[in-house]
This record gives C-alpha cells, sequence and structure tokens, in this order.
C-alpha cells in the first residue's frame, strides 16, 4: 500500500519552483513573446509582428556565420577536451593528490580572468606564446583566432572532463582489469576492449554537459576577441548580446536567444536519445 | 618514464599559463617589453586601487547572497523530494536539470526588462535570483542525493516521537546535512563568483562591477595595463584557489556526484 501524500510537502517545495520558475521558466516563455514583436528598447517602440524575426533570421547571413562558429567551437572543443581529459584521468588513477590539486586550478580561474591570461600570452607584440610562434597571428587572423578561443576553453575546462572521467575509472572494480592481465591482454588490448567500453556512460555525460555548455560559451571569446576579428569568431551568445545589449533591440536579440535554446533543446534531445539506448 | 614525462607535461599545460601571469603581475610596467624582468615588484598590486577593492565585496556580497538564498530554498525543497511523498518529484528533479542546462542568453532579455520595471536593474540584489537558475538545481542535486542516503528509519522514527515534518527536517536532517551544505555551498559560490554575462547586462554603474566584468572591461588610459590586469586577475582568483585547495575532496565529490549515480 502506497501512503497517500504529505499534505505539508507543497510547502516544503514551493519557494524553490517559485524561485525556478521566476526565473528561468517565464524568461524563456516571455522571450519566445517577445522574439514575436519589433521592440527598440530606447524609442519605447513595442509592435506584433509575428513570426517577422524569425523570417529576417533565415536570411541573416551573420546568424548562419554565428552558428556556423558556435557548432565548430563546440565540436573541436569537446573532441579534444575528451581525448586530453581522458589521458589526464588516466594519470590522475594512479597518479598523487598533487596532481590533482594542480589539475583543479584552471577549473578554479574565474573564465573571464582565464580567457585575459590567454590574451596576454597571445598578444601580438610580447606576450610568451608570440615569441615562441612568432610566425602565429593568435588573434589577428580569423582561423587563427577561433582556435585560441578553443584553446583557452579547453585549458579552462578540461579538468571537469577528466574529474568526471575519473570517477567512472574509479567505478570499474580492479578485479577485472588484474583477469585481463592474467589472460594475457596486453595493456593497450585491455584499455581499449575493457576500460574504454566500460567508461562509456561516463564519456556519454562527460560530452553532454561539455557540449550544452560549450554550445552557450559567452565568457571565454567576449574577452578574448568581443566576437572579432570581422566576427568570424562571434557566436550565437555573442551576437544575441550584441543585438539586446548594443543595438537595444530586443526584438531580434530574443529571436536569437530563443534560437540558441532551441539548439541546445534539440543537441539534449540527441543525447538523451543515446542515452536512453543504453540502458 | 613515460608517465613521469606525461605528469610534467599535464602540469606545465594546466599551472604554466596561471604561473606566467603571477610572474606577469610582479613583472615591472617599464619592462613588460623584454622576453624576462630583471627584477620584481609589487607596484602592479598597488595600483589596483580602490576600485578593485570594491569590485572583491561586490562579487563578495552578490556569491554570499546566492549561497544564502539557494540554500534555504534548496534543502527544504530536497529534503521534501527525498523524503516526503508527493506528485511530481521525480518531475521537479527533471526540470531543475533541464533549467541547468538553459543558454542564460535565452533569459536575459526578459530578465533585464524584468529587473528594469522592479527597479533592481544596477542593483547589487538584482544578481542574486538570476543566478538561482545555475545555483538551485546543483543544490537540489547534491542535497536530495545526499538525504536520499540518509536511512529511512530516521525519518518514520521522529515522526513516531512526535515530530512535525518541519521539525524531522530542522532538527535532525539539517544538522546532519552540515558536510553536504558546505559541498554544495563551495560550488555555488564559485559558480556565482565567476559568472559574466548577467553582471555583464544588468550591472551598469562602474562601482557595481563584480569581478569577472572588473577584469572584462579593466582599461588603461593609453594601452592595456597587462602588469595591472595580472595583478587584479591573480588576486581575483587567490580566494578561490585557496577554497578548492583546501576543499578539494568536496569539490571533486560534488562535482561528479550526479554522474556515478545516475
Amino acid at each position: 500500500m502506497k501512503p497517500a501524500s504529505d499534505e505539508k510537502a507543497a510547502l516544503f517545495v514551493a519557494p524553490a519552483v517559485a524561485v525556478l520558475g521566476a526565473v528561468a521558466v517565464v524568461p524563456v516563455l516571455a522571450a519566445v513573446w517577445l522574439s514575436l514583436h519589433r521592440s527598440i528598447v530606447i524609442f519605447h517602440e513595442q509592435r506584433f509582428i509575428g513570426l517577422g524575426n524569425y523570417r529576417f533570421l533565415l536570411e541573416d547571413a551573420r546568424f548562419w556565420s554565428a552558428l556556423r562558429t558556435t557548432a565548430y567551437f563546440t565540436a573541436v572543443a569537446v573532441s579534444v577536451e575528451l581525448v586530453l581529459g581522458l589521458l589526464v584521468a588516466l594519470l590522475l588513477v594512479r597518479g598523487h593528490g598533487l596532481l590533482r590539486a594542480a589539475v583543479l586550478i584552471p577549473w578554479a580561474v574565474p573564465t573571464a580572468v582565464s580567457a585575459r591570461l590567454w590574451a596576454w600570452l597571445f598578444n601580438a607584440d610580447y606576450g610568451a606564446l608570440h615569441r615562441l610562434l612568432p610566425s602565429v597571428d593568435w588573434l589577428g587572423s580569423p582561423t587563427a583566432a577561433l582556435h585560441a578561443a578553443i584553446l583557452v576553453d579547453v585549458w579552462k575546462t578540461t579538468p571537469f572532463v577528466a574529474l568526471l572521467l575519473l570517477a567512472g575509472l574509479q567505478s570499474i572494480p580492479s578485479e577485472v582489469l588484474r583477469a585481463a592481465r592474467v589472460d594475457g591482454a596486453s595493456p593497450a588490448r585491455a584499455f581499449f576492449s575493457i576500460t574504454l567500453p566500460l567508461l562509456r556512460p561516463s564519456i556519454l555525460l562527460a560530452l553532454l554537459f561539455r557540449s550544452l555548455d560549450a554550445f552557450r560559451v559567452f565568457d571565454a571569446i567576449y574577452v578574448l576577441t568581443e566576437g572579432g576579428p570581422g566576427n568570424t569568431t562571434e557566436t550565437l551568445s555573442i551576437y544575441a548580446f550584441k543585438t539586446l545589449m548594443r543595438s537595444g533591440d530586443f526584438g531580434y536579440g530574443s529571436a536569437l536567444a530563443v534560437a540558441t535554446f532551441l539548439c541546445v533543446v534539440a543537441i539534449s534531445l540527441c543525447f538523451f536519445r543515446v542515452l536512453g539506448r543504453e540502458r | 618514464m613515460k608517465r613521469a614525462l606525461a605528469t610534467c607535461a599535464v602540469l606545465a599545460f594546466f599551472l604554466g599559463p596561471f604561473g606566467w601571469q603571477v610572474l606577469t603581475s610582479l613583472w615591472p610596467e617599464n619592462e613588460l617589453t623584454r622576453p624576462f624582468p630583471h627584477a620584481l615588484t609589487l607596484a602592479s598590486y598597488a595600483g589596483l586601487g580602490a576600485s578593485f577593492g570594491r569590485a572583491l565585496v561586490n562579487s563578495l556580497v552578490v556569491a554570499a547572497g546566492t549561497t544564502a538564498l539557494c540554500l534555504a530554498v534548496g534543502s527544504t525543497a530536497a529534503f521534501a523530494i527525498a523524503r516526503l511523498r508527493f506528485p511530481g518529484r521525480r518531475l521537479l528533479l527533471g526540470a531543475a536539470l533541464a533549467i541547468s542546462m538553459f543558454p542564460p542568453i535565452a533569459t536575459v532579455s526578459p530578465l533585464y526588462l524584468a529587473l528594469r520595471a522592479l527597479g533592481f536593474r544596477d542593483q547589487l540584489a538584482g544578481l542574486v535570483l538570476p543566478y538561482a537558475t545555475f545555483a538551485l538545481p546543483i543544490t537540489l542535486w547534491l542535497l536530495t542525493s545526499f538525504f536520499r542516503a540518509l536511512p529511512e528509519e530516521l525519518y518514520r522514527a521522529a515522526r513516531v516521537d512526535g515530530c512535525t515534518p518541519w521539525q524531522a527536517f530542522l532538527r535532525i536532517y539539517l544538522p546532519l546535512a552540515a558536510p553536504a551544505l558546505a559541498t554544495t555551498a563551495i560550488l555555488i559560490f564559485i559558480f556565482s563568483w565567476n559568472e559574466l554575462l548577467y553582471a555583464l547586462t544588468f550591472l551598469s554603474t562602474p562601482a557595481k562591477r563584480t569581478i569577472p566584468v572588473a577584469i572584462a572591461l579593466f582599461a588603461g588610459e593609453h594601452t592595456e595595463p597587462w602588469g595591472e590586469i595580472a595583478a587584479a586577475s591573480v588576486a581575483a582568483t587567490l580566494p578561490l584557489a585557496v577554497l578548492t585547495l583546501l576543499f578539494q575532496r568536496r569539490i571533486v565529490s560534488g562535482l561528479t556526484a550526479g554522474a556515478v549515480k545516475e
């Protein structure tokens, strides 16, 4: 027999539900509503235009370029972080506690700080990386600038991936690996046939968290390049931010924000399909 | 041997850039054009001045406010999800997870208009509630899994002894949850300390800037003051680095809690 629900429960959860509703659910719906308007805040102009902003968006080359940049940034950054994170996790599994502490430092550095820190290394006159590789114009050429931003993201977030994968590695029973060694499997064979398949859930989870996080990237690129040179590192979040706060165009800015939101929803749905099939 | 080399490479990659920033902060401003400094100085730190100190205080206020709000609101809800029976428990956790994945840009425009209408735009207090978007979901997840791990008999015994659910929460569960509350508080504090997008959008007065905004908009009169930027970066990161190193284990277990179980 299932006991009836506690009538007091509502009082316990009401504040949290109210907060989440007020700062997340209602604003997202309000953003959709705003995106159906022509709304320039400083002129107090607000007029319903239906899907007009979205029709404009489909023709907007700058939107498609931002979408491409965001997708490329996400794909490359997350792949590199996964491979590097796995290597670091393998080192951490049998490594010293000091190593783990060291790896946590970039995680604790605020993203705005890490972007500034790398901007100085990339500096085209006196930066340390510029002195090492004088032929690369890190923040001045479009291709290099996007990859510089990826490098900043990799530095800052690989620790998180490594820690997630480390937790996964630690949950693999050591008997399984010992049995494989007894049976004569080489370390490489044991890694690819045992460790990696058992690590699959952790890898998928790290991919999910990191992809969603990388897709909404703002801080690192905004501080590093502000989307430049020539909008070549402009991601969806940065384009939407500039449209909202610099042009004051809340209608189209909200349409861009809603488009970003829908992309994130689509990515999560893909991941949940894969994760669901695992069970 | 290979392992030692790999460890050195990892250490160099993860610590090198920050170490270079520390060195830059001690580098005399007029020697920055050289590949290495000839002497070290604290001049860049002395040059930071009152505006940076104010940013530190602002960040502290916002991060502490967010932590207090989320712990207060989140601990009662987490207790109810773990121990009380009501419809929609799983839905609530799922919704919290979904909300933590929202791109913040999606809520910036309506939140900006709402804060402006309520008179909270350009107020530090106006940041606390929006920060709950990312801070409250972690609170719910971490505390719910902690409360669930406590034996259920504890709750039944308390009820049999005449405690109301509220008393059971306040007198028994909350004191036991002190370690989980500490872990959650550290994570919320760090995430709030680092937030840029909302702070950049909602604050406009320079005196109200939080640390990430101050660092992002740090500008000199003529050239970029790299020495001072480095000093500000180090000063802004130091509290976090100390927190992280002191509470390594808690942070790692908090970050990976959901990952292992679910």
